[in-house]
């Protein structure tokens, strides 16, 4: 069991993580992460989406018909998404703004309806639960990464806006790390979110590669001689 | 970019990456030399820094990728990208600018991509989008020519303007922009799209001090400089005419068109062709040197 467990984190946050392996959700990926404010209420909201559209796949997959499960998949998480936007706009609604069209496309987010139909619709309820959990994890540390790059060339700070997200108590968090008259436009823009993704991917990549050719390198053994030329 | 592989005999071309290199960088120098003396040497700086840029970033990317410094560095062609970035952009930009821009270009167009040869877009060019895009405050603020700006500027006033924003006698880039009559000076080509926003006709506009005998003033001169290394690059058959010819004829002749059924609000070929960076353009640019080159080692 332990080792199911660990096998789902190790999914999630690494070998089959989603933003970073199976390139899925891009596209809110992409635009929402020029600062990180914006990729944690992202990255929540989709975590959140995720889970409780897990479960509940997990809860109903015994009654739903083979032929029409796609559609209950979209309607389930499509319900999620809607508290989802209904909350964010009650308790953070400046960060509902900003984030605008990105919130309800959370439906569109192929890595939702993936997990519901390639984990939650096969396992029990608190193996999807905590695979929902681990897959919204992944994505959103991803998310925060790059919207840490992007805020930090951008604009030279970090946690700029946080108070709309966590309250008024979180404006001590904005650090300025360099003080900048002019933005960096390239990083705020799409380019430097395809840049940055780019080299995120590219990381892990060579992360991989290396634990892989030290998982290879050979044990050289002393080989033995095969012919023995002595004087006696 | 795929190489087509063809059978024997192969025709070795005499000339090595190295030479051409050298001599697409002697063609643009007399215009550099015209771009120094009518702004100032503003572009010598940032020449001499997008050079260093170029080569500290080009030789780091290689020792990480281990190959062989050296050879790679040997043929010039790092320096050349630089070069053709520093004469693009406004020669008292910040320093800073220029430095992105070439690491840029170097690190992720070129060698990202697999080096010289490899890479998709011209390097130098992809960095001035890049610049473009993320500082187009910065990329815009063109200065006057020498002889109309009002506050005139040395060498050590540039230097210093370049590194720290404002001169020794404290003026800022925006002040050294100030024509004689004490406005801003924009280029000539803004100028005129600026006197038709305000509803003057161009032979009105024609008459700001900006313009000279045929085009604007520096700027014209600047043009037949590059136009002359351009033909230098012709002669010896390092580009080829197709491109930059067909590049100039269909700017001459859509500014023909528009002269002939709009003469108020448009000017003629002449202007069009001696302003901006058309000649750099047709020449430098869009005939793509470091791609042509295999187009240019194989008989035509």
């Amino acid at each position: 069991m332990t080792e199911q467990l660990r096998d789902i984190i190790n999914q999630g946050l690494w070998k089959n993580n989603p933003a970073l392996v199976q390139l899925l959700g891009l596209c809110p990926l992409l635009a929402v992460s020029a600062t990180i404010t914006n990729a944690l209420g992202l990255g929540l909201a989709t975590l959140f989406v995720l889970l409780g559209s897990n479960v509940t796949v997990a809860i109903v997959r015994e009654w739903v018909p083979k032929e029409i499960r796609i559609p209950v998949f979209v309607m389930i998480i499509a319900a999620f998404v809607t508290m989802i936007e209904l909350l964010m706009n009650a308790f953070s609604h400046e960060l509902y703004l900003s984030l605008g069209i990105f919130i309800p496309l959370i439906v569109t987010n192929c890595a939702i309806i993936g997990r519901a139909e390639a984990f939650a619709s096969k396992n029990s309820v608190p193996l999807a639960a905590f695979d929902g959990l681990m897959m919204g994890l992944g994505f959103l540390i991803v998310l925060v990464m790059l919207g840490a790059m992007r805020e930090l060339l951008g604009q030279g700070t970090l946690f700029d806006g946080a108070h709309l997200l966590l309250g008024d108590w979180a404006k001590v968090l904005r650090i300025e790390v360099m003080k900048t008259d002019t933005q960096f436009l390239l990083a705020i823009l799409s380019p430097g979110a395809f840049l940055g993704m780019g080299l995120l991917i590219a990381l892990k990549n060579t992360i991989d590669a290396k634990q892989q050719a030290k998982q290879l390198e050979p044990i050289v053994e002393k080989a033995p001689r095969a012919r023995v030329t002595s004087l006696d | 970019m795929q190489l087509s592989l063809t059978s024997s005999p192969h025709n070795h071309s005499h000339k090595s990456l190295s030479t051409i290199m050298l001599k697409v960088c002697l063609a643009a120098s007399l215009g550099i030399v015209c771009q120094a003396y009518f702004f100032g040497f503003g572009v010598l700086i940032q020449l001499l820094l997008a050079i260093t840029t170029a080569v500290v970033a080009e030789a780091l990317v290689l020792k990480l990728r281990k190959r062989d410094i050296k050879t790679a560095l040997s043929d010039y062609s790092a320096v050349l990208t630089a070069l053709l970035l520093a004469i693009s952009i406004p020669p008292l930009a910040p320093w800073w600018v220029i430095v992105i821009g070439t690491a840029f270009a170097i690190i992720f167009v070129k060698q990202l991509y697999g080096g010289l040869g490899f890479n998709l877009f011209n390097p130098a060019m992809a960095g001035y989008v890049l610049l473009l895009i993320s500082f187009p405050v910065q990329m815009t603020t063109w200065s006057p020519p020498m002889e109309l700006a009002f506050n005139q500027h040395s060498l050590l006033d540039e230097i210093s303007v370049i590194f720290t924003g404002i001169t020794q006698s404290g003026f800022t880039t925006e002040q050294l922009r100030l024509g004689v009559d004490g406005v801003s000076m924009a280029t000539p080509l803004d100028s005129l799209k600026t006197g038709l926003s305000k509803g003057l006709t161009t032979s009105e506009s024609l008459q700001n001090p900006i313009f000279g005998e045929f085009a604007g003033i520096g700027w014209q001169w600047v043009n037949v400089a590059y136009l002359l290394g351009g033909i230098y690059l012709l002669k010896s058959r390092i580009i080829n005419w197709h491109i930059p010819v067909g590049f100039l004829a269909s700017l001459a002749i859509c500014a023909s068109i528009g002269v002939v059924f709009h003469p108020g609000v448009s000017t003629g070929p002449i202007l069009h062709l001696f302003s901006g960076a058309t000649m750099l353009a047709a020449f430098f640019v869009s005939a793509q040197v470091p791609f042509c080159i295999y187009l240019a080692a194989q008989p035509c």
